[in-house]
């Protein structure tokens, strides 16, 4: 864990704190609509499929497969230099969204729509857990 | 939707663009304005009614310089790269509202010598969702946030890399035949494959670049267009389209369809044209693949398709739809698109650096903020 983290940090609200809170637990957690059942993400206010705004959560499979991705050559961030290249995949999981993360010991040669992966959990500060995604 | 032909450019201008300046971006914008007003045979006062694009001047710079007097209508197209175009659907709505007679619409920017695009997407309130969840990853720069989308593309249909420096290499062709591009040099597809990788699979000739300086339209109602001092250049159809999940690409259905496709059939119905009839397309080219992935949404051929289409020249000024034929925003110089407007009005007046020959009816395209899209059709009036 650093001891100064200057990478971009996210600004949650009440409405996106239950998915960070849940990173730090270490779950992938999910937002659902409380009355017809459909999962989305990111998080956000309304159910787009019944316009309800009552919200449940629930823990995701925390599996996937990867849908697409890129690999990051250049730092659009002064503190991101050091991570370069870095994989970050779009990933499509069973809940039937899909969510990015960077790669975790996943090597460029074997990127392919489809590749199976799981999250994981990286700890980078005190209070902010970034999903990373592995082999599955 | 706005009445076919309710409107007309009657007036354009653009700054020196530059790479490099000590000069406000407000100065850019009002210099531009000013030519695109006199273009028009037009004095500042006569505007009624601006659309200046987000994040520059407001309306009260144009009346404290311009001295209006009674300017009766402002707005904005928040849609990034799209607001350009999209603002020609604004413009057309006021003017056959009543409202107004000659609307300005106007970009000035030191996106060189300011702030540069990874700050400023942050600090735009259409990246906040994107924000939270995406760039603490490490997705900070639309190179980072479309690339995907490329590679997606790439995986479904087989399209390359080399496909895509078509691209680059006819548009930097295009920008060597200008008096006003910041970038002249021509370049080969073997210069774009040994250029840096940015985010694979966008290397840096696939992306645009940033610029200093201003450019500007001045779309005047139909009846009065006839009068002023260039020739009018009508607008046949105009439509804005939003992709699905417009605020995360992650999210999409579909990762290689675009906003375009919503508005596409709409305008080419509107204008009452088919692809055949179009003899020239300034396509929005903050990316190659961008501009590849437009083509296929307007329809131009069918989704997959886009990287054999853009092949051996296609979009050259002899090829089979002669595309951003100033240059672009690939290799002008990246004034949003507004310069592509500039140049769809000159290719259908007969006055452009580098003329398609008997150009009568043209298109252009705008995207911007991950999807969203707007499309005018031209016709020489």
């Amino acid at each position: 864990m650093d001891a100064i983290y200057e990478k971009l940090v996210p600004s949650p609200t009440p409405e996106t704190r239950p998915y960070w809170d849940g990173l730090n637990e270490g779950r992938l957690r999910l937002q659902r609509c409380a009355d017809c059942g459909k999962v989305r993400h990111y998080p956000r206010p309304m159910c787009d499929a019944c316009w309800s705004m009552n919200t449940d959560w629930v823990d995701a499979a925390g599996t996937g497969t990867v849908h697409s991705w890129t690999i990051t050559h250049y730092a659009f961030h002064p503190a991101l230099k050091g991570d370069l290249p870095y994989i970050l995949l779009t990933v499509d999981l069973p809940e039937g969204v899909r969510m990015n993360a960077q790669a975790r010991g996943i090597d460029a040669s074997a990127l392919r729509v489809g590749l199976p992966v799981v999250v994981a959990f990286d700890r980078v500060k005190d209070d902010l857990t970034l999903p990373v995604f592995e082999a599955g | 939707m706005p009445r076919q032909e309710a409107g007309a450019i009657t007036g354009v201008g653009e700054t020196k663009y530059l790479r490099g300046t000590d000069r406000t971006a407000l100065s850019f914008q009002l210099e531009a304005s000013l030519n695109a007003i006199r273009d028009a045979g037009l004095k500042p006062s006569d505007i009624d009614g601006v659309i200046p694009y987000g994040h520059g001047a407001v309306a009260e710079d144009f009346i404290t310089n311009f001295g209006i007097k009674d300017l009766r209508f402002s707005a904005t197209t928040p849609m990034g790269g799209a607001s350009a175009v999209a603002s020609i659907q604004c413009a057309l709505a006021v003017i056959q509202a009543g409202i107004c007679k000659h609307v300005l619409l106007s970009l000035g920017r030191t996106g060189y010598s300011g702030g540069r695009i990874g700050t400023r997407v942050q600090q735009m309130p259409q990246f906040k969702v994107i924000g939270e969840f995406e760039m603490p990853l490490g997705a900070i720069a639309p190179a980072q946030l479309y690339a995907p989308m490329a590679r997606r593309h790439m995986e479904l249909y087989g399209t390359t890399s080399r496909q895509l420096a078509e691209i680059a290499v006819t548009t930097r062709y295009h920008a060597s035949l200008q008096a006003n591009a910041t970038m002249k040099n021509p370049i080969t597809i073997e210069d774009h494959q040994s250029s840096r990788m940015i985010s694979d699979p966008l290397r840096l000739l696939d992306c645009s670049l940033e610029s200093d300086g201003g450019a500007a339209v001045v779309i005047s109602a139909a009846d009065r267009a006839r009068d002023l001092a260039k020739r009018p250049i009508l607008v046949m159809g105009v439509a804005e389209g939003h992709p699905d999940s417009p605020s995360a690409i992650t999210q999409r259905p579909d990762l290689t369809t675009l906003g375009l496709a919503k508005a596409a059939p709409k305008v080419f119905e509107m204008a009452g044209v088919t692809h055949a009839d179009i003899d020239v397309a300034e396509v929005y080219d903050c990316f190659t693949y961008i501009v590849m992935c437009q083509l296929e949404d307007l329809g131009f051929c069918k989704k997959g398709e886009g990287g054999a289409f853009v092949q051996d020249g296609a979009l050259g000024l002899n090829g089979r739809l002669p595309v951003n034929t100033h240059g672009g925003l690939l290799s002008q110089a990246h004034m949003a698109g507004m310069n592509h407007i500039v140049e769809l009005a000159r290719q259908l007046r007969g006055e452009a650096a580098a003329q398609v020959p008997d150009a009568e009816i043209g298109l252009v395209t705008g995207y911007g903020d991950m999807g969203d899209g707007a499309l005018a059709i031209m016709r020489r009036g």
